[in-house]
């Protein structure tokens, strides 16, 4: 019997979905091999959410409070990790497969000769008792299986909405928290600050179940305001093509596809996108799609569930109207 | 300053991209094979230092004998010198072996600054600048949208979810950009011309004194062995508006019968 860790991804309110489906999987991963499922909290807040994370599956939480955890980039959470792992039965850990988190895992992979699979939509056990993910490619024109060589503690990044989270009645975790005296090169870059954007308040894209997305025919900055009318009538977040972002009518973080997020919300909503290839592959692994577009030959409608041929100036209104009378 | 640039050969994503069933490897002559699009990013960055410190810039490519019009590309930009590791043993590598390789070449040269690209366009794992700095002990200041050097400081806005980390660390550091950083610009005929004469090195594992048996397929420490095709989405319903947007309220039915709203 081994332990499982799971890495919370969480902000200043709370953990991220991402991190509650994470423990779900690992909860019916370890039912089937007898592991015990620990979460791992760095930063502040981990009291506050253990109920949570209790119920999501956590049967132990290790929380490093320290101001040390986020002072400085990557490492200090490396040397933590590290530590648990030298001094736990874990084999295995998931974590979110975000860019900042991914630096962890590659880091710690590096340290520890583990092995790494990042964007995992799936995971089962093997007849040897490996793990095999599933893990799309391509911007998920391939579908793919991995495993583990022989022997190697494995790590699993977990991509935003592959599984769904749900609450068992576990009860709050036993609470262990962890101390560590940092190396010099774990203070080697240090975090001076941190700031904010606005927006930020809505739903992240990467873990949004719904993301409302604007292209080129919003014609406009302002064309934006009325994705963001929007997506706060149905709770969603908002996204761009890269034609938009380049414009900079949208920050980039916000842009979707290729060379910006890679998102699979449930429902993809996108008006004035023409689907290019590098746009299909941030988003075509979304569950739902909706294109509005006046261009009747635009790519886009070939992958979408729902299509509406026309001006998005003309229907968008109406389509908040129409919502805010069903609601 | 002496700044180094890995850049990647990707296939063309806007061409069909095969994997070869017998090496579960992409089949990179199946399709056109381009620059990384991110690294255009990464070296504009880099022809910005050079603008800004003089620093001097060497284009490293990990790949193999064909990767060598990459390295011709990188320097029509008005990078200084290309570095090729080319060897049969590098096949098959996954992220953290392709790392170890481009760690070993870093070592092997002098450099203050290494600035990657925050991912490549067929691999996408992100995972490579993170374990080159782990592998040199230097700190990995990934996903920059703004840097600045000031004599042996740096600083850079990290990019995140919400907003960016302003960061500083000593050089020598390792850096990975994403494309908020700045606008590429184009080739100049005269870089194009210059690219040709420019000195251009290949080196071996062996020249770096890396085993052929820490890296590749055999050493990889994950491992694809099988893959498919996503199956065909089925046609979904198209509606044409009439002009009035009236066609909204067939969507908000959809969306509300989808239990959306
Ligand atoms: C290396 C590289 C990387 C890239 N990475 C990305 C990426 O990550 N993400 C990305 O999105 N793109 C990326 N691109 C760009 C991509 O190829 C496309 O150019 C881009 O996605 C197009 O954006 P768009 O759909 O908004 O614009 P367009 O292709 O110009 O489409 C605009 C659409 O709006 C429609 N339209 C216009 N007016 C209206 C109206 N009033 N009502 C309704 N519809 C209207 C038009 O019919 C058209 O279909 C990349 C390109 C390169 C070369
Ligand atoms: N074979 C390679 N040769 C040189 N640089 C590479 C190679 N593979 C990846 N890189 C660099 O690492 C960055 C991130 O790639 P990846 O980790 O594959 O997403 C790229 O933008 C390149 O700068």
């Amino acid at each position: 019997m081994s332990e499982m860790l799971v890495l919370i991804d969480h902000s200043d309110d709370g953990p991220r979905k991402v991190s509650l489906q994470m423990l779900t999987k690992a909860r019916e991963l370890a039912e089937i091999t007898g592991d015990t499922v620990a979460a791992v909290w760095f930063g502040p807040g981990a009291a506050d959410a253990a109920p949570t994370l209790g119920a999501y599956g956590a049967g132990k939480l290790y929380h490093w409070d320290s101001a040390d955890a986020y002072g400085y980039v990557t490492l200090p959470q490396v040397e933590a990790l590290e530590y648990l792992i030298d001094t736990s039965e874990a084999d295995t850990l998931l974590f979110a497969s975000s860019n900042h988190v991914k630096d962890v895992a590659s880091r710690l992979a590096i340290r520890m000769e583990a092995g790494v699979i990042t964007d995992v939509s799936g995971i089962e056990l093997a007849e040897d008792g490996r793990w095999v993910a599933t893990k799309e490619v391509f911007g998920g024109d391939m579908i793919t299986k991995s495993t583990f060589a022989e022997g190697k503690l494995s790590f699993l990044g977990v991509s935003s909405n592959a599984f769904p989270a749900v609450e068992s009645n576990g009860a709050s975790p036993e609470l262990v928290a962890i101390d560590i005296d940092l190396t010099e090169e774990a203070k080697a870059a240090q975090v001076v600050s941190v700031e904010k954007v606005a927006g930020a308040d809505r739903p992240d894209i990467g873990e949004a179940a719904v993301v409302v997305a604007g292209g080129r025919g919003l014609g406009s900055e302002d064309g934006f305001q009325l994705m963001e009318q929007l997506a706060d009538m149905i709770g969603a977040g908002v996204g761009a093509s890269r034609a938009a972002t380049d414009a900079g009518w949208y920050p980039h973080r916000y842009q979707i596809g290729q060379t910006g997020r890679t998102i699979s919300p449930t429902l993809y909503l996108g008006s004035g996108i023409s689907g290019a290839i590098k746009h299909r592959a941030g988003m075509q692994t979304s569950q739902n799609i909706v294109a509005i577009n006046k261009d009747a030959e635009a790519p886009i409608f070939q992958i979408a569930d729902f299509g509406v041929v026309g001006d998005l100036y003309k229907i968008v209104p109406k389509l908040v109207e129409e919502l805010e009378a069903r609601k | 300053m002496k700044v180094v640039v890995p850049v990647k050969r990707t296939p063309d994503t806007a061409g069909e991209k095969v994997i070869d069933a017998d090496s579960l490897t992409v089949d990179r002559e199946a399709g056109e094979s381009v620059l990384c699009p991110v690294n255009e990013f990464s070296i504009e960055e880099a022809v910005r230092l050079k603008e800004k410190h003089g620093a001097e810039v060497t284009v490293l490519v990990v790949g193999p004998e064909e990767a060598q019009p990459t390295v011709r590309k990188a320097l029509s930009y008005g990078l200084d010198a290309g570095l090729q590791i080319t060897d049969e043993a590098i096949a098959g590598s996954d992220a953290l072996g392709t790392a170890r390789v481009i760690a070993a070449a870093l070592e092997a040269t002098e450099f203050d600054l290494v600035v990657f690209g925050g991912q490549s366009t067929d691999a996408r794992t992100s995972l490579v600048p993170a374990a080159v700095a782990e592998l040199l002990g230097l700190p990995s200041l990934t996903y920059t949208r703004y840097l600045e050097v000031d004599g042996e400081t740096i600083t850079v806005h990290r990019e995140h979810e919400e907003g960016w980390d302003v960061v500083t660390a000593s050089l020598p550091a390792v850096v990975s950009v994403v494309e908020a950083i700045n606008e590429p610009r184009y080739p100049s005929f005269k870089g194009i011309m210059a690219a040709k004469s420019k000195p251009l090195e290949t080196k071996s594992l062996a020249d770096l004194g890396v085993s052929a048996d820490e890296v590749g397929a055999g050493a990889a420490s994950a491992t694809m062995y099988e893959f498919a095709p996503r199956p065909p989405k089925e046609a979904g319903t198209v509606i044409e508006d009439d002009g009035s947007g009236a066609a909204a309220a067939q969507l908000a039915d959809w969306l509300v019968e989808k239990k959306f709203v």
